[in-house]
């Protein structure tokens, strides 16, 4: 068995410089379905060479993640089997091990000190109720051999080594005292503490936000040049594998479809289904030299739907939402989830909203729509102020403005037809009667794209893009004159999000529609924007024409923001991104701290920048 | 995709039709409210008349089950008494169902001040064990089988509506409700078209446990005496009347109970199977 091969000289072999530290040979994989096992990974070959990152791309159920399961063999709990092939591993002392062949005692023995792993939840990975230090001094005394405090002092170590501020009292923290970033350095401190040979980092940034991805990318990139890892890294995001990765395989429904150095994949995809992933994504900076927004579609026009000069179709003026924060009966302190925003929308105008994770980007667009009740400021909808609501007034703002939400599966009521989720705002506003309303509905699905039978069936039945395809049949279904597309994309495939961006821009051409698309994804956003707002902490730090935001940034988040954008183009990586440190800070604040407004200011045509009275240059 | 159209009730059937033993349930369940409905048919004899040439008589071809005090045949008194079992265990458990998912949904969707009076209320209720409760209904409205649905119905209420707030609250939250509000849909339909629903599952579940309890409880009302007045054939009051002549007849109180046992079993089982089957967290 294992044991043996470790211990038979004869049986091993001498790891070269530059050998394949791991080699992946004809691995299939299958996993239990609902009616008998699955394949699905099939006949993958792969190799990662000490020092090299091989990026392993593929959209979701391509088998990427399974792949880093199976070769950490943490497959087997989850009722996965490797049904042929092997992975070799080459260990510190330079025997060669099956991995496939390998007892659980051996593996155990393998994983953390020469395979380590990083996921992409942190928060799942860490023990929630451990603080961080023991938990890192923890993997030490397992697999180094060292006492209580020589460990404690190695994970103190290791935590200034991936740049946790203040790093002393981060270890007395539990992790959901933590931020995001801070939990995916700890894992990252965790994964390298028994400096594994290789580290399989499964969509290690995804739920970062991108000037924190950024930093985190760069970490990694340090240590693995520092330790000299062979990095395995799993992606969906092409531009983060043309800024970290040497070698990429891609990866179809299980097949890998090609595998190439980064550099010569980029440049000649020889796969049509490379080709179509590269193309489908959004690559910032494309519509540098173009003053109006145009779709994904091949022979796309640009989307010249703005009249210049006409009236809002929605006004924000001022609106603050805060939400109390208490400790038992006292308020503490409040939240300032939006502070003093104003915008405006015009007919056939899409106006970007972006910003990272808590900068109360979706809390405008609910407060729109008074899904939260904004304390200050008005809203007002052609004109009038809907602020104060009537009867009549709510049932105007319900009827014209219509909200997509990023999860389309959670926005459909599962127990109800598609076909009645769609009619119902047609029968809720009264819009038409009898059968006059299954008409409706079909041709709102011909609309989107979608067969007409599909009214009669249920959302599980569908696929995540055919759902949001729905949801956006359904905001149509009362002819709103203005969409808030809320993270509308985020969960979808690339080749799938640029489906539904052009759908929304063709949609938008047809009928004149004002969005509000509200996203933190920069390069969808310039593809799809007219003008876009930047916020930060609750306010619009900088507003205006897409080109020029873009373009000429001024504000200093901005210029940040656009920094962190991955680009997906290896001839464009930078020898090491200059990533400002540091994260947001919470927009939490005691109750006689009132944040301070920053006015805007005019900086060019219709562009405002926010201007602080300390620090930036505006 | 399949071409068919997969309902909702279609995938829980899917799934349900795995769960063996609650399929064995609910068939005893099914054929025990079969026999109850067709009792004038089936029943050997009639469940009150006496017969006093064979008293206390053990098993035999003529009486399968035995006899009792008074010579009348066990099993047809069993039969006829799965129809006041049955009945008081499902009005009891209609009623309370009724009400208790009326105002826990209220509850639940409104929230504020009149959830924490309604909740409150609840609380109360449930202070006080099932079945004190139910006595106390009974003394106050009087001994009869009438009384022992609402006395059941009254401690039902405040689980179910505990249950359907707490997925109201929940479902209040969900993504769907909320998107329904930005369309406009007011509060009744929003209560009834889309959180009502998320909220049954649950319901169907506990209300088929709750039928074994509620089945075991009236029993234990009749046992007492104050339940169903002689010469009702209760299995409860079967009991009660066959405790005098343990050791001397013991197919008096064996019979009447296994009964109750098996019924009682079977709700319960069948509601684990419908937990197995309706549950949104075990789904994959």
């Amino acid at each position: 068995m294992a044991e043996t091969v470790t211990q038979h000289p004869a049986l091993t072999m001498p790891a070269s410089a530059g050998a394949d530290l791991l080699r992946v040979q004809g691995l299939s994989l299958a996993m239990p379905g609902a009616d008998g096992p699955v394949t699905v990974v099939q006949e993958l070959d792969l190799a990662v060479r000490a020092g090299e990152t091989v990026a392993l791309v593929g959209e979701s159920g391509s088998g990427k993640s399974v792949t880093a399961l199976a070769i950490t063999r943490l497959l087997d709990d989850t009722g996965g089997r490797i049904t042929a092939g092997r992975i070799d591993f080459t260990t510190r002392d330079g025997a060669r091990l099956d991995l496939v062949a390998l007892d659980d005692a051996a593996m155990r023995r393998l994983r953390g000190a020469e395979i380590g792993m990083v996921f992409q939840e942190p928060m799942t990975s860490l023990n929630p109720v451990m603080r961080v230090d023991e938990q890192i001094a923890e993997a030490i005394r397992l697999h180094r051999g060292m006492d209580d405090a020589a460990a404690l002092a190695e994970a103190k170590r290791l935590l200034d080594r991936v740049r946790v501020a203040d790093a002393p009292r981060q270890l007395q923290r539990f992790p959901f005292e933590l931020s995001g970033g801070m939990r995916q350095r700890v894992m990252i401190a965790l994964a390298i503490s028994c400096r594994p040979r290789l580290l399989i980092a499964d969509e290690p940034t995804t739920a970062l936000d991108v000037t924190v991805q950024a930093q985190v990318l760069r970490l990694l990139r340090e240590l693995q040049a520092e330790y000299g890892m062979g990095l395995l890294f799993i992606t969906h995001d092409m531009g983060v594998v043309a800024e970290i990765a040497d070698r990429v395989a891609v990866l179809q429904r299980g097949r890998c479809v090609e595998q190439n150095e980064t550099a010569a994949l980029f440049a000649a995809p020889s796969h049509a289904y490379t080709r179509m992933l590269l193309d489908a994504v959004p690559m910032l900076g494309a519509l540098a030299d173009e003053a109006l927004p145009r779709s994904f579609a091949k022979d796309s026009l640009p989307q010249d739907t703005v009249t210049p000069g006409a009236a809002p179709v929605l006004e924000v003026r001022g609106i603050a939402t805060r939400f109390p924060v208490r400790r038992g009966l006292r308020l503490r302190g409040r939240v300032h989830a939006v502070e003093q925003v104003s915008f405006a929308v015009r007919p056939g105008e899409t106006l970007g909203l972006v910003g990272e994770s808590g900068c109360g980007k979706s809390t405008t667009g609910r407060s729109i729509v008074r899904l939260e009740l904004p304390d200050e400021g008005q809203v007002l909808l052609e004109g009038t102020d809907i602020s104060r609501p009537s009867g009549a007034d709510l049932a105007r703002l319900h009827r014209e403005i219509q909200v997509v939400f990023q999860d389309p599966y959670a926005a459909l009521n599962p127990r109800l037809t598609l076909g009645y989720s769609i009619a119902e705002p047609i029968r809720t506003h009264g819009l038409a009667k009898g059968d006059a309303i299954e008409a409706r509905v079909r041709s709102l699905l011909a609309d989107v794209g979608l067969p007409a039978e599909f009214a009669q069936r249920y959302p599980h039945e569908l696929s995540g893009g055919q759902r949001q395809r729905v949801c956006i049949a359904r905001a149509l279904a009362s002819e709103p004159k203005l969409i808030i597309a809320d993270e509308a994309v985020a969960a979808l495939d690339v080749s799938i999000r640029a489906q539904v961006v052009n759908l929304l821009m063709d949609l938008q051409r047809r009928h004149r529609l004002a969005m509000l698309f509200i996203s933190h994804d920069m390069a969808v956003v310039e593809r799809v924007s007219h003008r876009v707002a930047v916020m930060y902490l609750g306010q619009i730090v900088e507003i205006g024409p897409r080109q020029a935001v873009m373009q000429t940034p001024q504000h200093a988040y901005t210029q940040r923001l656009l920094a962190a954008v991955p680009i997906p183009d290896p001839a464009r990586r930078r020898a090491l991104p200059p990533v400002a440190e540091g994260e947001v800070p919470s927009p939490m604040r005691r109750l006689e701290d009132a944040p301070i407004v920053a006015p805007l200011v005019r900086v060019g045509p219709d562009h405002f920048v926010a201007r602080h009275s300390v620090g930036g240059l505006y | 995709m399949s071409d068919t159209i997969r309902t909702p009730f279609g995938e829980f059937w899917r799934r349900f039709k795995r769960q063996r033993v609650a399929l064995v349930a609910g068939g005893l369940i099914v054929l025990v409210i079969l026999a109850a409905i067709a009792a004038p048919l089936i029943a050997p004899y009639a469940p009150a008349e006496p017969d006093y040439n064979s008293i206390l008589e053990g098993p035999s071809a003529a009486h399968f089950l035995g006899t009792d005090a008074y010579g009348r045949d066990v099993l047809s008194r069993i039969i006829w008494g799965a129809q006041v079992s049955l009945t008081v265990g499902f009005l009891s458990v209609a009623l309370g169902l009724l009400v208790g998912v009326a105002l826990g949904l209220v509850s639940g969707f409104l929230g504020g001040w009149v959830d924490s009076i309604l909740m409150r209320l609840m609380d109360v209720l449930l202070a006080f064990p099932g079945i004190v409760l139910a006595i106390g209904v009974v003394a106050v409205l009087g001994p009869g089988i009438d009384n022992v649905i609402y006395a059941i119905a009254v401690f039902s209420v405040p689980v179910f509506a505990r249950l359907v707030r707490g997925s109201a609250l929940a479902l209040k939250q969900s993504l769907y409700v909320q998107a329904a509000r930005t369309i406009g849909v007011r509060a009744p339909a929003l209560m009834l078209r889309h959180i009502l629903p998320g909220c049954l599952p649950a319901v169907i579940v506990y209300a088929s446990l709750r039928l074994g309890t509620s089945i075991l409880t009236a029993a234990s009302l009749s046992f007492i005496g104050l339940g169903a007045r002689p010469p009702s054939p209760e299995w409860g009051a079967m009991l009660a009347d066959g405790r005098s002549y343990l050791g001397v007849a013991d197919h008096l109180t064996l019979f009447p109970g296994i009964a109750i046992f098996l019924v009682v079993l079977a709700f319960n089982l069948l509601g684990d199977g419908l937990r197995d089957a309706l549950d949104q967290k075990l789904r994959t």
